[in-house]
């Protein structure tokens, strides 16, 4: 059924009928995989479908249950995650894990630095080598400086010079993307393709469909543990991937619905944070879905935050429902009626140590408290409800909210600012990470509550996601408003073209 | 290293691994508790007599009624390093007012002002500056220690009235239960019931857990945090009280070295000393554990070196207990360092 990689070889490195299993829980049934030197291969599958435990699998974290891991068309079995290394196999995750109090070169050479006498340190060599791997991946920047304050795509490009400074002849990319700009996508897709085109291998995982096409020639798709297809990508389209994904076709990504816009419910005007934002002013109605686009770094989350009360602002005002908000309280913000959905679901919009059902309940403790003692009954119940409102999946609602993936980890978030009843409801990049299906369930959730005459202000990098869901587009460059286009006016080249300042079309 | 970090759509393989290590090690304490106490009942000589277990009681019920909201403090992510101090200043100011001839009943009144006030100074520091509880406590408690010497200089008061010595050090009828133990009895579940069944103790717990996330949910951050240094500066300085009139001495150096006995204690209970994890039946059983041990170990001719170092090396275990218990666990929940650095 597989048709050879391009070079009509030995993959490089193989899976074949491997099996996980973690406890009761399958994670991969019989799975098979191959990579091929100087080819770029997707894998692709819903949140939960078994990639990360297939990658830890490659990467010798795992070991399989069944199956062989194959290394130049050998069997190997990966001791550790070092032996895999060791034999050329590299994982980039999402968010690299860096020292930040050390140099890049250092980080790159970290526990293998090459040596002089007495053991010194050589730093003129390290210094060299790193320079020489900038060099290969045509990349600028200073090996002396040190790993903080580095943007995640400047800590991807580090770890990547790392995993060549390995002899890495297989790169598997985690998510990479998830939280780079347009521009740094190019960059890292540019590097990548120079990579492959040397001779890698590389597996790269996203959620944005539209970069699976862009980089690679090949996709492996998994649901539920198990194999759907392996195939060429050309001649698939968007659609097809989907559809293999979830199993089904979606009926739309992006179900809007048409809705009565009301009153103006959030009214933002001339709001000022010296430094981050500038005379921002803007309303939302109720009924409405108002896109807040721009570039990451233009502002648009310290806005929603300034708004919600997260951070104080410098001048300016907020009324929700026509009454004026007291800056930095979250808890009289919540009482006007409004709700965040932040932008980072790990570390703001949940409790990780804590179980589903008191995320759920903690912002509307009152709601389960009477006399000032919060009913446990009352608590699960309303968790009950809107988890069942939401679909989200889980085994127990004692479990930590941890266990939960991550599209039911956004589910909870939501449920959790649903619970409280908002008439202005501010979510950043809500389907962030998530994958399809649940993406589909998020916008028919947040169109649905347009309809029920709540005001929803939408934050999101997501291109299409703003042309698919907002009535009007707000786009912000460096701090300002730049641009507000309705509905009709909305295109890609507009909403660029507003957020680069550049003529239309030039970002990406 | 990078290799062992998880994305979120791996983290349901975990689903049914228990996870409340905190949970588990406070019943493990609360089991220890009833263990000693059956063995040193049947086995001990002159532990079980009404006169023994009184001292036992009365001995440790400074470090049991500071625990109480020292556990909640811990689980809200916070620490008081300077409780021992404000017992001591609190009873140095009782002495030095009593010389001057004020009244008793005002005198407690003050100190519990003064108890306020002390909680106020560590929570300001704490909550508008910014600081650590840790080092803000550190530097209290020596600021503390010695303004009890600066009130009361080497002098020792002991002619305090009876009727109040005799709360201090006397038992209820010919009971076993020290008169003090009733308020702490009142005290202890009026915080059981505030930190695991109101709103607040839910926030005192989301915010030892995440204080960024709970500050999107809401939660008065600071706010908590106020309430519980202001709770726990009140009743060291009770406890303060307490001290003078169960040992019968106000001295600027009551109390010395009390917060590490707390800390130990609510720490064996398995309170999280990150924060966001505990519960106050393990440290009270954490409390009572290590004062039974003394108490046996006492009557038992050990010496006072090697009661120090059982002692040490209990604490030693019990801080390592729960840690290790849970990392069992934590292996498999590893998560990256987050990408921002």
């Amino acid at each position: 059924m597989n048709e050879p990689g391009p070079d009509l070889a030995v993959p490089v490195l193989a899976l074949e009928g491997v099996s996980k299993s973690f406890g009761a829980v399958r994670a991969l049934r019989s799975v098979s995989l191959s990579l091929y030197a100087g080819e770029a291969h997707a894998l692709a599958g819903e949140n939960g479908a078994g990639k990360s435990t297939l990658i830890k699998v490659l990467a010798g974290v795992h070991r399989p249950d069944e199956g062989a891991v194959l290394l130049d068309g050998s069997v190997v079995e990966f001791g550790g995650p070092a032996a895999a290394r060791d034999a050329g196999v590299a994982v980039i995750y999402q968010e690299p894990t860096l020292f930040p109090d050390l140099s890049v070169a250092e980080n790159i050479f970290m526990g293998r630095q090459p040596r002089r006498s007495f053991g010194r340190v050589d730093h003129r060599a390290v210094r060299e080598a790193v320079a020489a791997l900038f060099r290969r991946l045509g990349v600028a920047m200073d090996p002396e400086r040190p790993a903080r304050g580095l943007s995640i795509a400047d800590q991807q490009l580090v770890e990547i010079a790392k995993a060549l400074s390995f002899d890495a002849r297989v790169l598997i990319m985690d998510e990479p993307t998830a939280a780079l700009t347009g521009s740094e996508v190019a960059r890292l897709f540019a590097v990548v393709r120079a990579l492959r085109e040397q001779g890698a291998a590389v597996l790269f995982i996203s959620h944005r469909l539209s970069e699976v096409f862009e980089l690679c020639q090949r996709v492996t798709t998994l649901r539920d543990g198990a194999l759907v297809a392996a195939e060429p990508l050309a001649g698939l389209t968007e659609a097809d991937l989907v559809r293999r994904m979830v199993g089904r076709t979606l009926d739309s990504l992006y179900p809007k619905q048409e809705t009565e816009v009301g009153a103006v419910a959030l009214d933002v005007s001339r709001l000022t944070r010296e430094g981050v934002f500038t005379d921002v002013s803007f309303q939302v109605r109720s009924g409405e879905i108002v896109g807040l686009a721009g570039l990451v770094g233009a502002g648009r989350s310290e806005v929603a935050r300034a708004v919600f009360g997260i951070d104080r602002f410098d001048a300016g005002q907020v009324a929700v429902g026509g009454r004026r908000l007291r800056p930095g309280s979250p808890s009289l913000a919540m009482a006007a009626g409004l709700a965040l959905v932040p932008e980072d679901r790990r570390a703001q919009g949940l409790i990780m140590q804590m179980s589903v059902e008191r995320n759920i309940g903690l912002a509307d403790l009152k709601a389960a408290t009477t006399a000032g003692f919060v009913s446990r009954r009352t608590e699960r119940d309303r968790a009950v409800d809107w988890a069942a409102k939401l679909q989200v999946k889980y085994a127990r609602l004692s479990d930590l909210v941890g266990t939960l993936s991550g599209g039911n980890q956004q589910k909870v978030v939501l449920a959790k600012w649903l619970a409280t009843g908002p008439r202005v409801l501010i979510v950043d990049e809500p389907t962030r990470g998530i994958d399809v299906g649940t993406k589909a369930e998020v916008h028919r959730l947040l169109s649905q509550l347009a309809a029920d005459g709540v005001a929803v202000l939408m934050i999101s990098s997501d291109l299409p996601e703003i042309l698919g869901m907002a009535d009007r587009v707000l786009v912000m460059r460096e701090g300002r408003i730049a641009a507000e286009i309705s509905r009709a006016d909305a295109t890609e080249q507009t909403v660029v073209a507003a957020a680069t300042g550049a003529t239309a079309g030039s970002a990406r | 290293m990078a290799d062992i970090a998880e994305t979120a759509d791996q983290s349901r393989d975990l689903r049914r691994r228990p996870l409340n290590g905190a949970l588990r090690w406070d019943t493990v304490v609360g089991a220890l508790l009833v263990v000693l106490l059956l063995i040193s009942f049947s086995t001990v000589n002159g532990f079980g007599n009404a006169l023994n277990l009184s001292f036992l009681i009365g001995n440790t019920l400074p470090v049991a009624a500071i625990a109480l909201p020292m556990t909640m403090l811990v689980a809200g992510g916070e620490i008081d390093l300077s409780v021992g101090s404000t017992v001591g200043l609190s009873g140095a100011v009782m002495g030095a007012l009593w010389n001057h001839g004020m009244n008793i009943n005002e005198i407690i009144v003050i100190c519990a002002v003064l108890g306020v006030a002390c909680g106020l100074v560590n929570a300001l520091l704490v909550t508008k500056l910014g600081l650590p509880s840790l080092a803000v406590t550190i530097g209290t408690m020596a600021l503390y220690r010695g303004l009890a010497q600066v009130v009361l200089g080497s002098n020792s008061v002991t002619d305090f009235p009876q009727n109040y010595l005799d709360f201090g050090s006397g038992r209820l009828g010919g009971s076993f239960l020290p008169t003090a133990a009733l308020p702490w009895l009142v005290l202890a579940a009026a915080a059981v019931v505030v930190l695991h069944a109101t709103g607040f103790g839910r926030s005192v717990f989301a915010v030892g857990a995440s204080a960024e996330a709970a500050w999107f949910a809401g939660v008065r951050v600071k706010r908590v945090k106020l309430s519980l240094f202001v709770a726990t500066g009140l009743v060291s300085a009770l406890t303060g009280v307490f001290w003078v009139l169960h040992y019968a001495s106000a001295t600027y150096n009551n109390a010395t070295g009390l917060e590490l006995s707390v800390v130990a204690a609510v720490l064996l209970g398995g309170v999280d000393f990150d924060g966001g994890r505990g519960t106050l039946g393990g440290a009270i059983a954490g409390v009572f554990l290590l004062g039974t041990l003394q108490n046996v170990m006492s009557l038992a001719n050990v010496s006072a070196q090697s009661q120090t170092v059982v002692t040490g090396v209990l604490l030693t275990v019990s801080v390592l207990g729960p840690r290790v218990a849970r990392q069992v666990f934590a292996a498999s929940i590893y998560q990256p360092t987050r990408g921002k650095l």
